[in-house]
């Protein structure tokens, strides 16, 4: 065939360039939702609590993702400095993926635990109280506001249409409760997404003052669950290499 | 510059008033407002740079702090200058190269006002905290619709003015042109999959999760570079060029297979992002194998635009319009050859999450995107008014301080980028790690301030251009107004 045929025909030049085009993502993109090692076979790893979820949406909102990473590459020096490499298992639940592309500080995949509630509070309202060189912004605002929390029950309904397993009916309770244990399975329930998203911030009482439900409260609580799920312990090293 | 040829009648020799011969007022439109959205992109730019450097300048206002406002700067200078400088070039290109005139009218001006409306109220509601979270595509989604509809609009004005063209070739202009509208709205679709939190929020979840995520994720990011920064503008290049050198495009032949090239291997670069990530290794390791072979459809399209000018390179020492279109060729083809370095895994094992990635995606967004921009709108904007660029003296100043700005921008973050890149990866005589975090960050400061003072010497750059164009139009219209009242007059005369 010539290629005069298709400078002269718009139509045959429309569906060439589309046939092209397409090859690249169908191969690369759809056996990733096919191939069963792509995501490895791993315990602890749950859905976010009602109140981690929303920090969580608080971490997308402040565009956190445009200067931290989540995902440790499997080098000697991320492994020193951050812990055990990141597994797509533990963002399984991660609506939105928040990988990132840029560390202008540093990885945020096993913060948790890392550091006190109160260090963390006081470093998101001003960073360079505790670390003089950092440039972090300060986020003092999220201390103040109340947390948003009446929609909390369509946002796991949404994130339940997108396959998280949040669970509205018993047969999907029950369904949880074999799968994550009968505590997780709790948190995990719809109908009482508000009073498990009060409790848990009651309880941990993550900003320090116990008589509100800030935003620091949700962003606090999310960061201290990042990373912690997966015992690596239990795991023999070569093991999650299979998966790679 | 040969008035005759700016007047668009001459070409076909029609008896058509030349305003009616072609649309040109939807491409004024588009023109302008890619100015001011590039004015204010690279001002937010230039802020967000600022604030790297002296993290101050976040004073706690949560509208403006580097978070929400660098998806404002992505924004603006992707979609804002970046789509209407496409939307604008594309527009006359088509009908110049068809000799025909901008399907309908109404559903043109539409996808100005689509566009613009996306565009303006994306960044204002990243300020306020609505994102999707995923870069370059953060726009939420009822305004992801919106661009769905005006990118169909777009491409059905496109393709009807094609089928209206009075030559029987489709100039290579235009597939380039085709293949970024048809790749975009592909692109677009599937990364903006999202199921909103309810019917009246503008907050929702994307449709996959982790690793299919973050895939589909740098599909379209980097398609959003293949196909929005580099096709399309490879579009405008085979228009321009030839135009403002006066002589044909280089190769023909090169251009069929660069382009036939360049669209296939695109597609399978993106999870070169993903190296050493949880992504399979079989996906990155194909990624980094296309990304290598891309380098020579690149190529091909650098050599076919520099080539171009065999025969005219005086030209360089007196147009300072063509010194854009060719420091703009080669930007392109130096980025073209970092990015496909860079995508190697070892290479990218010290690159990636540093600012090494940031200083290549300004040689391809400034050197490249903008430089063929500025000096194709030099080119076009006179002939949209049918008048003379007020000052050439204007456009070398334009020129240097634009060179000059993306050196210091990239050498810059060459510096920060290897540097952070080495020391983080450093072990002292122990095996323990050399150097914390927060010493890394030290390290980035002086390289954090010559990127800005680079990207501040771009701004200027852009504001002189605006400051000649709108002279430039000004200019125009008065001596349109004098010359219609001279006609008024003698009108008048005659018919006394």
């Amino acid at each position: 065939m010539k290629h005069e045929r298709v400078e002269t025909n718009a139509g045959l030049l429309i569906i060439l360039t589309l046939a092209v085009i397409s090859v690249g993502g169908l191969v690369e993109i759809v056996p990733l939702f096919y191939i069963n090692d792509t995501v490895e076979e791993v315990e602890g790893v749950r859905p976010y609590t009602p109140l981690e979820q929303r920090g969580r949406d608080i971490y997308v909102r402040e565009g956190c993702y445009t200067c931290h990473s989540q995902m440790i590459r499997p080098f000697r020096d991320e492994m020193l400095r951050y812990g055990h490499y990141s597994l797509a298992a533990e963002s399984q639940f991660d609506h939105p993926f928040q990988w990132g592309s840029k560390r202008t500080g540093p990885d945020l995949a096993r913060v948790g635990g890392k550091y006190s509630n109160e260090w963390q509070v006081q470093h998101l309202i001003d960073p360079r109280s505790v670390v003089p060189e950092s440039i972090m912004p300060g986020y003092p605002w999220l201390a103040e506001n109340d947390l948003q929390y009446a929609d909390i029950e369509a946002r796991l309904r949404a994130l339940r249409r997108v396959g998280v397993p949040y669970s509205l009916s018993e047969e999907e309770y029950q369904a949880n409760v074999e799968r994550f244990g009968e505590e997780v399975a709790r948190w995990l329930d719809i109908s009482r997404a508000e009073e498990n998203l009060v409790a848990q911030a009651r309880a941990g009482n993550y900003d320090g003052d116990p008589s509100r439900i800030t935003e620091m409260d949700a962003l606090v609580a999310y960061l201290q669950v990042l990373g912690t799920m997966v015992d690596f312990t239990q795991y023999d090293e070569g093991y999650f290499v299979e998966f790679r | 510059m040969a008035q005759s040829a700016t007047i668009p009648s001459s070409q076909a020799g029609a008896t058509a008033v030349p305003t009616e011969q072609y649309n040109y007022e939807i491409i004024k439109k588009f023109a302008i407002m890619a100015m001011v959205w590039g004015v204010l992109g690279m001002g937010v730019g230039t802020y967000i740079a600022s604030q790297l450097a002296f993290p101050f300048l976040n004073f706690d206002i949560a509208e403006i702090t580097f978070g929400r406002f660098r998806p404002v700067h992505t924004t603006l200078v992707i979609f804002g200058f970046g789509g209407n400088a496409l939307f604008a070039t594309s527009y006359y290109i088509v009908q110049r190269t068809c000799q025909a005139r901008l399907y309908g009218d109404g559903l043109a001006t539409f996808t100005f006002w689509g566009w613009n409306l996306s565009v303006g109220l994306g960044v204002i509601t990243y300020m306020m905290g609505f994102t999707q979270g995923r870069e370059y595509a953060e726009f939420v989604w009822p305004i992801d619709i919106l661009i769905t509809v005006t990118w169909v609009a777009y491409f059905w004005v496109y393709l009807q003015t094609l089928l209206r063209r009075s030559q029987p070739h489709i100039y290579v202009a235009n597939w380039f042109y085709m293949s970024f509208i048809l790749a975009t709205a592909i692109l677009h679709i599937f990364n903006n999959l999202q199921v909103p939190v309810s019917l009246f929020s503008l907050e929702s979840y994307s449709l996959f999760s982790g690793v299919q995520d973050a895939m589909t994720q740098w599909w379209y990011g980097h398609n959003a570079v293949g196909f929005f920064l580099t096709a399309a503008f490879l579009g405008m290049m085979y228009y321009f060029v030839p135009k403002q050198a006066g002589r044909p495009i280089y190769s023909y032949r090169l251009s069929i297979i660069h382009f036939w090239a360049l669209v296939f291997l695109y597609m399978w670069v993106g999870a070169h992002h993903l190296h050493w990530t949880a992504l399979p290794d079989w996906v990155s390791t194909l990624a980094a194998t296309f990304s290598i072979l891309l380098l020579l459809p690149s190529w091909g399209g650098m050599i076919n635009g520099i080539m171009t000018l065999s025969g005219a390179w005086d030209k360089l020492r007196t147009d300072p319009i063509m010194l854009f279109l060719i420091t703009a060729l080669s930007f392109y083809g130096m980025s073209t050859f970092e990015g496909p370095m860079m995508s190697l895994k070892s290479v990218n094992a010290l690159s990636h999450y540093t600012d090494w990635t940031v200083g290549h995606v300004h040689s391809g967004a400034l050197g490249w995107v903008a430089m063929i921009t500025f000096g194709s709108f030099y080119h076009l904007f006179p002939r949209l008014w049918n008048t003379k660029l007020y000052s050439l003296r204007l456009v070398y100043v334009h020129f240097f301080l634009a060179t000059i700005g993306i050196v210091l921008y990239i050498t810059a973050m060459w510096v920060a980028g290897i540097g952070q890149g080495l020391m983080l990866r450093a072990f002292d005589e122990y095996g323990n790690l050399a150097y914390t975090f927060v010493e890394s960050v030290v390290f980035l400061h002086r390289p954090y301030v010559v990127r800005a003072i680079g990207g501040g010497l771009f701004l200027l750059g852009i504001l002189i251009m605006a400051y000649n164009i709108f002279m430039t139009i000004t200019t125009a219209r008065r001596e349109a107004a004098r010359v219609e009242a001279k006609i008024g007059a003698k009108m008048a005369r005659a018919s006394s």
